[in-house]
């Protein structure tokens, strides 16, 4: 049973600015595919939902300085079949196409998942992996800085995801590989892998504590990137005590999970 | 600052189509869509499952596209066009192909997850996916059904791929 609520249906920004600031319980409404669960379970109990679907600013995706301008109310099924996307990104379709299931997909949205900040989501794998910039109401934050822990992000209170730069990803220099968990569909572990020129990203979701990059595989890989690079004599290996287990999946089972995912990885770039 | 900023409300006059037809609802703002369906509207074929998001039990069509009708709010769907089980019938009470499959492909034994998996069918050919067991298993993944092991419904959601003139392609 969900506690009642006020909602509200602002058609600017800033009057969705306006109503966050006025009421401290208020929480912003994208896609709710999140929202609404937890408010089922009386997790959330927002005294105001401020509903941003009536905003059309929010809804864009076009090509920007780069690389991509993705709005935050952009559902992930509209960023799986965007033109733009498949363009410039791929790997951000591809990643968008396998969250969750298509009903989910139709309603939820990036910048309800990056503002949810599950440690098991795609979005901030992708994202991070990606070097995205987050534009909210008032500022540009390097998606580094914006993640903080799992359901922790840089957002003060008041604050509004408007979209998100993401430089371009070339087909073949970037890859999302998840494992997923059978019923929630959120990534048992995923991994996000992205190369430019000498340098490689590689961001780890679902370990536990929230999505992490992991600098050891990064650089081995930077130096030359092969298998060989992960697999010498002393193996770069993601240290257990970096996740945490739970009724699906153990800690050790989850830290394997992301060497042999960054591994296949590696097999698919490389090609 | 905006003039038309419309103040927060706990209720909400709704416009909805359902099934083809017009209706104006005065609706508490916390009434998720599948309760607006099955209680305001006595529209029982919307089956509600593990209220979880997860076993799409629920699923109903809003513009043409799925979505979990235990995890959306009313209010969400405010202005749209929504196909319920009870809308895919014609009025003189023929099937809807994908209905139709369901029967010849034996896709069904409870029941329970029919309607959902139905309107899913239905959106998965709008949606252009090839008749391909994989692709039809992926797009199906959504909605969980735990008498049939899911080849009949498969076998009925690609039978009617097949049967269906191409439109386009994808939404």
């Amino acid at each position: 049973m969900i506690t009642p609520f006020r909602y509200a249906r602002p058609d600017s920004i800033d009057a969705a600015l306006q109503l966050l600031r006025d009421d401290v319980d208020a929480k912003l409404l994208a896609g709710g595919q999140s929202l609404l669960a937890s408010m089922k379970l009386g997790l959330a109990m927002p005294s105001m939902l401020i509903d941003l679907a009536h905003i059309p600013a929010l809804t864009r995706i076009a090509r920007a300085a780069n690389g991509l301008w993705i709005g935050a109310m952009c559902t992930h099924a509209a960023i799986a079949t965007s033109a733009e996307v498949r363009a410039v990104a791929p790997m951000l379709a591809d990643l968008a196409s396998h969250i969750g299931d298509q009903q989910v997909r139709n309603r939820g949205t990036i910048g309800g998942s990056v503002a949810n900040d599950d440690p098991a989501a795609d979005w901030p794998a992708g994202l991070l992996a990606g070097q995205a910039v987050v534009h909210t109401d008032r500022r540009q934050i390097p998606i580094d800085h914006f993640l903080l822990s799992m359901f922790s992000t840089a957002l003060e209170p008041d604050e509004l995801i408007v979209g998100f730069q993401v430089p371009a990803m070339p087909a073949g220099s970037a890859t999302y590989l998840k494992i997923e968990q059978p019923a929630s569909r959120f990534a048992l572990t995923g991994v996000a892998m992205v190369r430019r020129g000498p340098q490689v990203r590689i961001a780890v979701t679902g370990l536990g504590h929230g999505v992490i990059r992991v600098p050891a595989h990064e650089a081995a890989l930077g130096s030359h990137f092969s298998l060989g690079s992960l697999d010498g004599p002393n193996p770069v290996t993601l240290d257990p005590a970096e996740a945490v287990g739970d009724l699906h999946a153990g800690a050790d089972y989850r830290a394997h999970l992301a060497d042999v995912l960054i591994r296949r990885a590696v097999g698919i770039l490389q090609s | 600052m905006s003039d038309s900023q419309p103040s927060a409300c706990t209720e909400v006059t709704l416009r909805v189509t359902v099934n083809g037809r017009a209706h104006t609802l005065e609706t508490p703002v916390e009434t998720l869509l599948i309760d607006l369906l099955r209680d305001t509207l006595r529209l029982s074929g919307t089956h509600p499952g593990c209220d979880t998001s997860q076993c799409g039990a629920c699923t109903v069509l809003v513009d043409g596209a799925a979505v979990k009708s235990c995890n959306l709010l009313a209010v969400q769907v405010d202005g749209s066009a929504i196909t319920t089980i009870e809308g895919l019938a014609a009025a003189d009470g023929s099937l809807h192909p994908m209905q139709r499959a369901f029967s010849e492909h034996h896709a069904l034994q409870c029941g329970y997850c029919t309607p959902g998996m139905i309107l899913r069918g239905v959106s998965i050919v709008a949606e252009g996916i090839p008749a391909d067991e994989q692709a039809v298993r992926h797009a199906l993944a959504g909605n969980l059904c735990r008498c049939t092991g899911y080849q009949g419904i498969v076998d009925a959601v690609c039978a009617v791929i097949r049967t269906t003139p191409v439109r386009g392609g994808p939404r």
